[in-house]
C-alpha cells in the first residue's frame, strides 16, 4: 500500500471518528485528541479500524507515536510498507 | 390486551415524537424486543417492550408527537384473541399540534395524559393550576401535593416579574436538537440543585498497579479486545455498591427507594455539546472485559444518536469521567431522582509518599456527591473508600 492510500485511510477514518472536523484545518503538527477532541474510546475506536483496514494493530505502547496527523501518517507508512 | 405507551425517558420528557416503527400489527414480540423509536430531547432511542405478545395495530403514525402515557400500540398477549375491529378506533390520540400558536393539551376531548394523587388534583383545582404536562415525582412519575405546591410557589415566584407562564415546553411543540438537550439538561440540574441537599467526599485512588495491568493485558490484544481504565472505574463503582445499597436508588415522594439492581449510569459528552448518561445495566455482574464491550458499544450508539428506552430511563447511580485530557477532579451534580453521582478525574502522575519515601505515582482523585436525605458523609466517605479500593486492583481474567 503506497503512503498516499495509507494517508487516505487514515484521513477516512479520523472522519468516521470526528465526522464534523475539516482535517484540512488541523496543522499536521496538532495533537488529534486536542484538535478533534477525541476521547479514549474515540481513539480506541480509530485503531480498531487501523486494524480492520491496514491490518496494523498498534500496541498501546506506541500511541505517543500516533498523537500527531504527522506522526500517524510516518509510523502507519513505516509499519505498513514493511510489512 | 395490553396498551403499549409514549414512555416517560426521564422526569423532565413530557412528549415523544414517533419517529419509526419497527414492529408491524401481526409481528410477534418478546420482551425487550425493540419496538419503535422515539425523539425525545435526548436524541433517537429505541423503545422497548414490557411484555411478550403480538403487535395488535398501531395507534401513533410515524411523524406524530404525543405526550408522555399516549397510547402507541395494542399488544394482544400470546393465546388471546384478535380484538374486535373497534379497539383501536376507539382510544383518542392526543396530539401535539405542530403549531406553536396552538395551545397542545387543550381542545379535543381526551383521557388525562397524567396520573395525580387525589390530594394533588384538590389543591390544584383549588388554585387553578394546569396539571397536563407537569411532571411528578411520586411513583411511576405521579403528580403528588408536594409537586403541586411547587408549581404554585413557582408561580408566585414569577408573578411579580410576569405574568404566569405555561412549563416551558408545554407552550410549543418540543425544542429538538441542541436548544432541546440543552433544556432537558438544565431541566434536570434544576431540579436536583432546587430539591437535593447535596454533600461531597474526595479521595485519591493510587491507581499505578492498575495501569500496569491493564497495559500487560492490553499488550497482547488486538485493540477490539482491549480494556480502558474508564471500564475499571465503572466495574468498581458497581461492585463497591453491593456494601453501600443507600447509594443505588431513586429518592422519590419523600421516600428513598432502593434499587435491586445495579445499573450504572455513564455520563458521555456529546460531540457538538451536551451529554446523556445512559445506564450499562448489571453492571456489577460483568467480568471486566465484558463491561468494556458493553461501555463500548453504548459510548458509539449514543454517538450515532441511537440508544434503548431501559438505558436512558432506568440508571441507578451515574459515573461521570473525565477520562484522559481533563482535569483532577470533577464534583458532580445528582440527577434526580438518584441519589449519588460518582466523579474520576483525569488520572495523573503526582508526588506521593509510599513506605516513607516520595515517589511518582499514577493518582486518580475520586469524588461523591450524594444526596444527605439518604445518607451521611460517613457512610459516603466509607463507600467512596470502597470504590478506590476497586478501582486500584481490577480483576483482569
Amino acid at each position: 500500500m503506497t503512503r498516499d492510500e495509507i494517508t487516505a485511510v487514515l484521513f477516512e477514518e479520523i472522519g468516521n471518528v470526528a465526522p464534523e472536523v475539516d482535517l484540512r484545518s488541523v496543522p499536521d503538527g496538532a495533537d488529534l485528541r486536542d484538535a478533534l477532541d477525541i476521547d479514549s474510546i474515540g481513539f480506541l475506536n480509530l485503531m480498531i479500524a487501523l486494524d480492520a483496514r491496514l491490518g496494523i494493530a498498534v500496541p498501546e505502547a506506541d500511541y505517543p507515536r500516533l498523537r500527531t496527523i504527522r506522526g500517524a501518517v510516518e509510523y502507519l507508512c513505516g509499519r505498513g510498507t514493511a510489512a | 390486551m395490553g396498551v403499549f405507551r409514549m414512555p416517560s425517558l426521564g422526569a423532565d420528557m413530557e412528549a415523544g415524537k414517533l419517529v419509526e416503527w419497527l414492529k408491524r400489527a401481526g409481528d410477534a414480540i418478546a420482551a425487550g424486543d425493540v419496538i419503535a423509536v422515539v425523539e425525545t430531547q435526548k436524541g433517537a432511542i429505541e423503545v422497548e417492550a414490557f411484555e411478550s405478545g403480538i403487535v395488535e395495530s398501531h395507534l401513533v403514525a410515524v411523524g406524530q408527537t404525543v405526550p408522555v402515557g399516549t397510547p402507541l400500540a395494542m399488544i394482544r398477549g400470546e393465546g388471546t384473541a384478535a380484538a374486535p375491529a373497534a379497539g383501536p378506533a376507539a382510544v383518542p390520540v392526543p396530539q401535539i399540534a405542530p403549531s406553536p400558536a396552538a395551545p397542545p393539551l387543550s381542545g379535543a376531548p381526551q383521557p388525562p395524559a397524567f396520573r395525580a394523587s387525589p390530594a394533588a388534583r384538590r389543591f390544584a383545582a383549588e388554585h387553578a393550576i394546569e396539571l397536563t404536562g407537569m411532571r411528578g415525582s411520586g411513583p411511576d412519575g405521579a403528580i403528588v401535593f408536594v409537586d403541586v405546591e411547587q408549581a404554585l410557589q413557582g408561580r408566585r415566584d414569577a408573578a411579580p416579574a410576569a405574568p404566569p407562564r405555561p412549563p416551558p415546553t408545554a407552550a410549543g411543540p418540543p425544542a429538538t436538537g441542541m436548544a432541546a438537550m440543552r433544556q432537558a439538561i438544565a431541566a434536570a440540574m434544576e431540579r436536583s440543585k432546587r430539591e437535593i441537599p447535596h454533600y461531597y467526599v474526595a479521595h485519591a485512588a493510587d491507581v499505578t498497579a492498575a495501569f500496569d495491568a491493564l497495559a500487560a493485558f492490553n499488550a497482547t490484544r488486538a485493540p477490539r479486545d482491549r480494556v480502558l481504565f474508564g471500564a475499571a472505574l465503572l466495574g468498581a463503582v458497581a461492585r463497591a455498591l453491593a456494601r453501600f445499597p443507600e447509594f443505588n436508588g431513586f429518592h422519590r415522594g419523600g421516600a428513598f427507594e432502593p434499587a435491586p439492581r445495579i445499573h450504572v449510569g455513564m455520563a458521555i459528552a456529546l460531540r457538538g455539546g451536551g451529554l446523556v448518561a445512559p445506564a450499562i445495566h448489571d453492571a456489577d455482574k460483568l467480568a471486566l472485559p465484558d463491561l468494556m464491550r458493553a461501555m463500548h458499544d453504548l459510548a458509539d450508539r449514543v454517538r450515532a444518536g441511537r440508544f434503548r428506552s431501559s438505558e436512558i430511563a432506568d440508571p441507578t447511580i451515574t459515573l461521570t469521567s473525565l477520562g484522559e485530557r481533563g482535569v483532577d477532579a470533577v464534583l458532580g451534580v445528582i440527577y434526580p431522582p438518584q441519589v449519588a453521582i460518582v466523579g474520576a478525574g483525569t488520572p495523573a502522575l503526582r508526588p506521593w509518599v509510599v513506605d516513607g519515601a516520595v515517589v511518582a505515582r499514577r493518582l486518580c482523585r475520586l469524588t461523591l456527591a450524594a444526596d444527605h436525605r439518604v445518607s451521611d458523609g460517613h457512610r459516603g466517605a466509607l463507600f467512596l473508600a470502597e470504590v478506590a479500593r476497586l478501582a486500584e486492583n481490577p480483576e483482569l481474567p
